[in-house]
């Protein structure tokens, strides 16, 4: 009899499923832009990951209520991966066939990303990765389908040496100084390793590597090392809850938050805010933005998105960091499908082929970015078939306390130690994918 | 009615001690692989394959590896992660370093590597029991978690310590499209599923289950403990560790020592206890629980939640999910200690009686 009645539940449940299932599959339309979302808006990261979602989704909403890219709607729809690599690729099998085609994946985790960079070129789905991912996925040649639009993690990492080098006195003065680096113990932390170790080499300073274990809130053990050994400079490389358990112990610890440089992953509002005082003087990288709570399309968000009662997230954390940078990239995105329908048709829908073709030939300058509402936020963007990255411009910002403010100027990292990297590290990897590179005949087409 | 062996007579030994002594079961197997092998492909689109499919049947094998060792041996272990990753970083420095390496070959290399690893760390398992052997096990977790982080040499000198691998072949046919890896993974499922149900109904099991039952009565009776135990570790190992080399190669393809961390290992358990232990079928439910239920609940959810007209935000349906996977686990341990499997064989012999229960 109990089994009776467990067999007809599950039956009733599996009916009522797969019905359910069913229904949404039959909506698909081809006039739509399908833009899929790979957030994580629960976990560890969620607190970080979820403005940078809402500005995602919120900028989506903006670009309808503006009447879509030159009339061509766009859908959007989420899939949470909390982060985690095999959901993540789970999400992208589910959502990269809806609505008639994904146009492009954006996922916010290097873990995801490298998974993902195997099957994009296989469903010709391009891979947006704005601030992270592989550095050498710049490298447009070998990487086809990668974007690392706006910054790299190497960029990053040389952009930070420069502002301290300038603080210093110049490139000389580094010379035996001791920078720790203190970062999550995965692929994303270990990316500037290689970067730090060629500027180490070529200026002599001491680097010292502190590995953080995931999810980063045990972290006694490490700055005990950075008290014993007394670095000069703390880099931060951290994501989520490491952020501010790391403030918090360099508060403990006594190490002067002004001599530590965080990632941009590492400088945003949930990191500091629980930490207020006690993370005063703490800097961080700004990659292209900052907070921009007054910019132009702040306000348009605020009154077209937030005002109709359809903003995703609240209305405080518009104009945040992380979630500018949700913006930013919907924005990237968004300007790609612009570009490749100048080229394949005004107002029509644009497959994933035709959309990288855009996002390889970007060409974001100052007065675009005006008309769009990033005139302040950021600098200029243009792509080429061999630059995936494009110029990328980054400034450091500070915490004072209760908010984010500019205190430096513009950087750009050098490109005479970036690109042999990028070509050396590209190179062995399309050896051991056995990848030919394309030629630049081939881009064109 | 239609499910009962009357009349059919077995008239040698062989034909007694047949792996399916009923001949509706073996029509009801035969049919099954048919569907797995011809009519699957035929019709699952690549969602299906790519996102569900393949690493069910994958874990699926982890999970038998496992069920050797926990339900057959009674070694509790909290390692399986651990040895799946052996496995699939053996397989990869085999794969990558050696030119021309097949992929089986690299595979099965993946898990002679996870069956000495399992041995080296199935020897506490002679002196400490019980839940002290599961901490004792959790050391190989840590251990691996530490060694492909830290030793450049595992990862091949990869500057982020993530690996990939690419054009996977299989005597010359290449394993790329989602049907070609789901067969793929199909047949070594399938190969190792008679493998281990032959092997737990030998000789070599029922020593397992006399040491999973009494060990010193075991002892008593002529058992070695020390062989016993032992072999269960490097046959479970060995499984758990070509599991392991699948899940590398076939579903990620790319990934870094954190997609084998300790919640695989205790993914890898609660599917051996959900679904059986002690049961080659089980560690088959089992999987299909933990795979399946989450994926759907996170479809359904949100589908449900516009049906009455009320959306539902991702983060909710996450905490959802994760509650009512929870509730599911309870509700199934409270109705059937003995797991799904256990369910399974009470429904057969309700059918043998049917429509005529006494």
């Amino acid at each position: 009899m109990k089994l009776k009645s467990i067999a007809l539940a599950a039956a009733a449940a599996a009916v009522a499923v797969s019905s359910l299932l069913a229904a949404p599959a039959a909506q698909a339309q081809a006039k739509e832009q399908f833009f899929p979302g790979l957030p994580y808006r629960t976990g560890p990261y969620g607190p970080n990951g979820t403005p940078w979602a809402n500005g995602y989704a919120d900028y989506l909403k903006l670009v309808n209520a503006k009447g879509g890219i030159n009339g061509v709607k766009i859908v959007y729809e989420e899939c949470e991966t909390g982060y985690d690599t095999a959901r993540g690729v789970e999400c992208y099998e589910r959502l990269k066939g809806k609505h008639g085609g994904a146009t492009l994946f954006q996922p916010l985790s290097t873990g995801i990303t490298f998974a993902l960079t195997d099957k994009a070129p296989v469903d010709k789905i391009p891979l947006i990765t704005a601030g992270y991912g592989r550095s050498e996925s710049q490298d447009g040649l070998v990487f086809g389908w990668n974007f690392p639009l706006a910054g790299t993690y190497w960029v990053g990492a040389d952009v930070l040496i420069q502002h301290i080098a300038k603080k210093e006195g110049g490139f000389d003065k580094l010379k035996g100084k001791k920078f720790a680096l203190v970062y999550h113990d995965s692929p994303y932390g270990k990316e500037p390793i290689a970067l730090l170790q060629e500027r180490s080499k070529a200026h002599g300073f001491d680097l010292q590597l502190l590995p953080v274990t995931h999810p980063g809130v045990e972290q006694k053990a490490t700055w005990l090392q950075i008290r014993q050994s007394r670095p000069d400079y703390v880099l931060l490389w951290g994501w989520g809850v490491m952020n501010s358990v790391a403030l918090k112990e360099a508060q403990a610890t006594g190490f002067p938050r002004d001599k530590m440089y965080g990632v941009w992953w590492s400088a945003a509002e949930p990191d500091v805010k629980d930490v207020g005082d006690g993370a005063k003087g703490y800097n961080g990288l700004a990659m292209q933005h900052g907070a921009h709570p007054n910019a132009k399309v702040t306000k348009e968000i605020l009154a077209l998105v937030h005002d109709k009662g359809q903003g995703t997230g609240t209305k405080e954390e518009v104009g945040s960091v992380l979630y500018m940078r949700g913006a930013m990239s919907a924005m990237l995105a968004v300007e790609g499908v612009r570009r490749a329908q100048e080229r394949y048709g005004k107002g029509k829908w644009m497959s994933g082929e035709q959309t990288r073709w855009g996002l390889e030939n970007l060409a974001l300058d100052q007065k675009k970015l005006e008309a769009l509402g990033f005139g302040e936020v950021m600098r200029p963007v243009s792509t080429t078939c061999a630059d995936h990255m494009g110029p990328a411009w980054a400034r450091i910002h500070t915490w004072d306390g209760s908010k984010w403010g500019f205190t430096s100027d513009w950087y750009q990292a050098d490109e005479a130690i970036i690109k042999p990297l990028v070509k050396a590290t590209a190179a062995k990897y399309a050896a051991e994918k056995k990848i030919t590179p394309r030629t630049p005949q081939q881009c064109q087409s | 009615m239609l499910y009962r062996e009357n009349g059919q007579f077995k008239t040698n030994y062989r034909a007694d001690q047949q792996i399916f002594p009923i001949r509706q079961d073996r029509i009801a197997v035969a049919l099954l692989l048919a569907a797995a092998f011809v009519a699957v492909p035929l019709l699952a689109d690549e969602y299906l394959l790519r996102a569900i499919l393949i690493p069910f049947l994958i874990l699926s094998l982890a999970a038998l590896g496992l069920n050797v060792l926990v339900g057959y041996c009674g070694q509790i272990s909290l390692g399986a992660g651990a040895f799946m990753a052996v496995g699939a970083y053996a397989a990869y420095n085999f794969f990558v370093r050696i030119d021309g390496m097949p992929l089986l070959a690299a595979v099965l290399l993946g898990g002679a590597c996870a069956t000495i690893v399992g041995v080296l760390f199935g020897i506490p398992s002679l002196r400490i029991k019980g839940l002290y052997l599961a901490v004792a096990t959790l050391a190989a977790q840590f251990f691996t978690d530490w060694a492909f982080l830290r030793i450049k040499w595992f990862t091949n000198d990869s500057p982020s310590g993530s690996v990939a691998v690419a054009g996977l072949q299989l005597f010359g046919v290449p394993i790329e499209s989602p049907v070609q890896k789901y067969l793929f993974c199909l047949g070594m499922v399938v190969v190792f599923a008679l493998l281990v149900k032959n092997l737990v109904r030998g000789h070599i099991g029922r020593e397992w289950m006399a040491i999973r039952d009494m060990d010193v009565a075991a002892s008593v009776i002529g058992i070695r403990p020390v062989y016993a135990k032992l072999t269960a570790f490097a046959v479970s190992s060995f499984i758990v560790g070509v599991a392991g080399a699948l899940w590398a190669f076939v579903y990620l393809g790319s990934w870094e020592p954190a997609a084998f961390n300790i919640n695989r290992s205790f993914d890898l358990l609660f599917m051996i206890i959900i679904g059986g232990l002690g049961s080659v079928m089980g560690s088959f439910f089992g999987a299909a629980f933990i795979v399946f239920l989450p994926i759907i609940l996170d479809q359904a959810l949100p589908a449900l939640g516009n049906a009455v007209g009320m959306p539902i935000d991702t983060a909710t349906v996450s905490h959802f999910v994760f509650m009512i996977f929870g509730g599911l686990i309870v509700f199934f341990l409270i109705v059937e200690p003995h797991g799904i499997a256990r369910l399974w064989s009470t429904g057969k012999e309700k059918l043998r009686l049917w429509p005529f229960p006494h």
